[in-house]
């Protein structure tokens, strides 16, 4: 067999440009961009959490474990919340023992006995994904398993996760996991199947005091809207820069 | 038993928590991950080393040349390994080429991964294509099967391209150039970009910093050229041996063997000195940095580096891993032992430095107000410790000398071709 070298070039490079074709269609069926096509644009799905209104019950968590198919007796959750006791020399104690799923039984914080006196302030902070308007989640996603939804919730495809765990990494808020089941990322979606579906997400209908509500920021007189727009809410850790939706009452700098 | 499975949170077995840690946190990315960013470094630095001499002439190089190149292509598919070992769905992995979501750092990993083959790939068949012909021509003919399979082989290997008048060896000649040129900032590239993936991660204290992907190519440079060298220091110690055994000790080809060997050493250990001064000012200069600007995150991470992991980064990375070899090559008089030594240590500095970024990095809570201590598994007791564990690392290290032995049966990078 002879073999120029310049019809070996020239065949290299027809091969590969025939093998990159079949293979590009691949990029055009993202399913990121097809999945992400979901969601009514008209909504935008953001969440209010009144922390004074939080005794740390821990209904919630209960709730969406059962909701969402999340091992009950696994440490890890899609929702939690925390406990924290600011003694008067200043010192913040925090702790939220199998995400608060069973609430607060023990006084004892981190094995430490805290006498009533020596307290300045406590209180309870419910966390949750907060379905970012910039989700460093989402960015990082090597293959687009995650993506934005088009009324603002970021889901994931347990389908297409690989498990690499770089969204877990990027989460500056931790709300990612591997599901134990799946082997696959996991966090809340504020319930995507029940609020799409006109209901409130599971840990919003458990709460008994209020503390937690969903709504729909596009609209103006949704009552969730109202308090963001009229009151004075904060955000967690904006510094980087992922502009989360869950909107807070009465959020100490204490807070993690 | 299936219900106590799913209750089996990845990660939790070999994480230790203390002080607040949000409840989803554990060490995600273990050891796999370390050497991951390990392997990759040990390739582009070998690559980096044999591209020394193809493209700048550095002509004390010739003899290590050709041995770190074949050396960075019996490495390359074992960068791949531990990421496969790592992922929860290893059987999707395939989909970072199929689908890539640009977006994220990992995503182009195939592609660049993917283009770096080729160029080693290629610069080793123009580099070899004449010694291809040479054994084609040489085994026609051939009597036993051992034979017969070994010419389809090198008839393959070939390509067709059976010409080796002086001419066509020359053009080869200028394509290894070309490529090795080409090849190193596509090795840089494809270590930098290690080093992005960890950098870009802007919810890690300790990770984000622009200054991470020059550290890596640094610190992959000086880790590729200890591995090429101590590699080189055995093989030759080996045929030394089998010199003197052959023909006594005083032979002249004993001798010989052992003054190539100094020569060639004590030339390439200038380069390695040269990489380890640049990769320790780069690193100290990030600590220094993050100390003077003390931003939130500094109270941790300085937890982190003085107290929880001080032992990992200043006695073992920095010390045991960067100034005693840095001594060590320093001192005049230097013996081969003494080098093997010192390359030992630089290897291990390095290996410790990928384990004190990845593992240290998750050494903290988000919460800045916890730790996570990572139990490494050592005796596996089911997929995922081994996997994730002692031995799953093991196993990795291991497979380059095995993909290198078998490869050089093939190529020979240790003779005169």
């Amino acid at each position: 067999m002879s073999c120029s070298r310049r019809t070996l070039l020239k065949n290299a490079v027809k091969g590969c440009v025939a093998a990159s074709l079949p293979v590009s269609a691949f990029k055009f069926l993202s399913p990121a961009e097809a999945r992400a096509a979901v969601g009514d644009p008209a909504v935008r799905w953001g969440f209010l959490v009144d922390t004074t209104k939080c005794v740390g019950c821990g209904m919630c968590v209960k709730a969406c474990k059962k909701e969402n198919e999340v091992p009950y007796d696994a440490a890890v959750t899609r929702t939690w919340v925390e406990r924290y006791v600011i003694t008067r020399d200043n010192k913040s104690h925090v702790d939220s023992p199998m995400g608060a799923r069973d609430g607060f039984t023990d006084q004892k914080i981190d094995k430490l006995e805290i006498a009533p006196e020596d307290i300045a302030k406590a209180f309870f902070v419910p966390k949750l994904c907060n379905q970012c308007e910039n989700p460093a989640c989402v960015q990082v996603c090597p293959v687009g398993a995650t993506y934005k939804t088009r009324d603002g919730v970021v889901l994931i495809d347990r389908k297409w996760c690989i498990g690499c765990g770089y969204c877990i990494m990027a989460c500056p808020y931790g709300v990612r996991f591997f599901h134990p089941k799946y082997k696959v990322a996991e966090k809340c979606n504020f319930c995507y199947h029940r609020i799409t579906k006109g209901m409130d997400s599971a840990c919003v209908h458990a709460c008994p005091f209020g503390a937690r509500k969903i709504g729909d920021l596009k609209d103006e007189n949704d009552p969730v809207t109202q308090v963001i727009m009229n009151e004075r809410v904060a955000v967690l850790k904006d510094e980087y820069g992922t502009k989360p939706q869950v909107f807070y009452i009465g959020l100490d700098h204490n807070v993690r | 038993m299936i219900e106590h499975a799913e209750t089996i949170v990845h990660g939790a077995e070999w994480t230790i928590k203390h002080g607040f840690v949000y409840p989803n946190e554990f060490i995600y990315w273990g050891i796999t991950i370390v050497m991951y960013p390990y392997m990759t470094g040990l390739v582009a630095g070998a690559f980096v080393l044999s591209s020394l001499y193809h493209v700048f002439g550095q002509k004390d190089l010739k003899d290590m040349a050709k041995f770190s190149l074949v050396f960075s292509l019996a490495l390359l598919p074992v960068a791949m390994m531990p990421l496969m070992m790592h992922l929860q769905q290893p059987l999707r992995g395939i989909e970072v080429l199929f689908t890539p979501h640009f977006t994220s750092a990992i995503a182009a990993f195939g592609i660049v991964f993917t283009t770096y083959a080729i160029i080693v790939l290629s610069e080793i068949w123009f580099v070899y294509r004449k010694y291809f012909v040479e054994q084609s021509i040489a085994l026609k003919g051939a009597v036993n099967t051992g034979d017969q399979v070994k010419r389809v082989i090198y008839n393959i290997l070939t390509l067709g391209a059976y010409d080796i008048s002086e001419k066509a060896v020359a053009k080869d000649h200028k394509a290894v150039t070309l490529l090795a040129a080409i090849g190193i900032p596509v090795a840089c590239f494809l270590h930098g970009y290690a080093g992005f993936i960890f950098g870009s991660v802007k919810a890690n204290a300790l990770w984000m910093s622009p200054l991470m992907p020059v550290i890596f190519i640094m610190s992959a440079v000086v880790s590729g050229i200890a591995l090429c060298m101590l590699t080189y220091i055995i093989i030759m110690e080996w045929k030394k041996f089998k010199a003197i055994l052959a023909k006594g000790r005083g032979n002249e080809t004993v001798t010989v063997i052992a003054g190539v060997e100094m020569d060639v050493m004590k030339k390439a250990s200038k380069y390695l000195l040269g990489f380890l001064v640049a990769a320790i000012t780069l690193e100290l200069l990030d600590i220094i940095f993050r100390g003077y600007t003390a931003m939130k995150s500094w109270d941790i991470l300085r937890e982190v580096m003085f107290t929880e992991d001080f032992t990992k980064i200043f006695i073992l990375q920095y010390g045991l891993g960067n100034l005693v070899p840095f001594i060590l090559l320093l001192l005049p008089k230097l013996t081969i032992r003494r080098l093997f030594v010192s390359l030992a240590l630089i290897l291990f500095g390095v290996f410790m430095m990928r384990w004190n970024v990845v593992v240290g990095g998750q050494a903290f809570s988000l919460s800045f107000d916890g730790f996570m201590h990572y139990d490494l598994p050592l005796i596996p007791h089911n997929l995922e410790t081994y996997r994730e564990g002692l031995f799953g690392a093991l196993t990795v290290a291991a497979t380059p000398f095995v993909i290198f032995w078998v490869i050089n049966k093939i190529v020979p990078s240790l003779k005169e071709v």
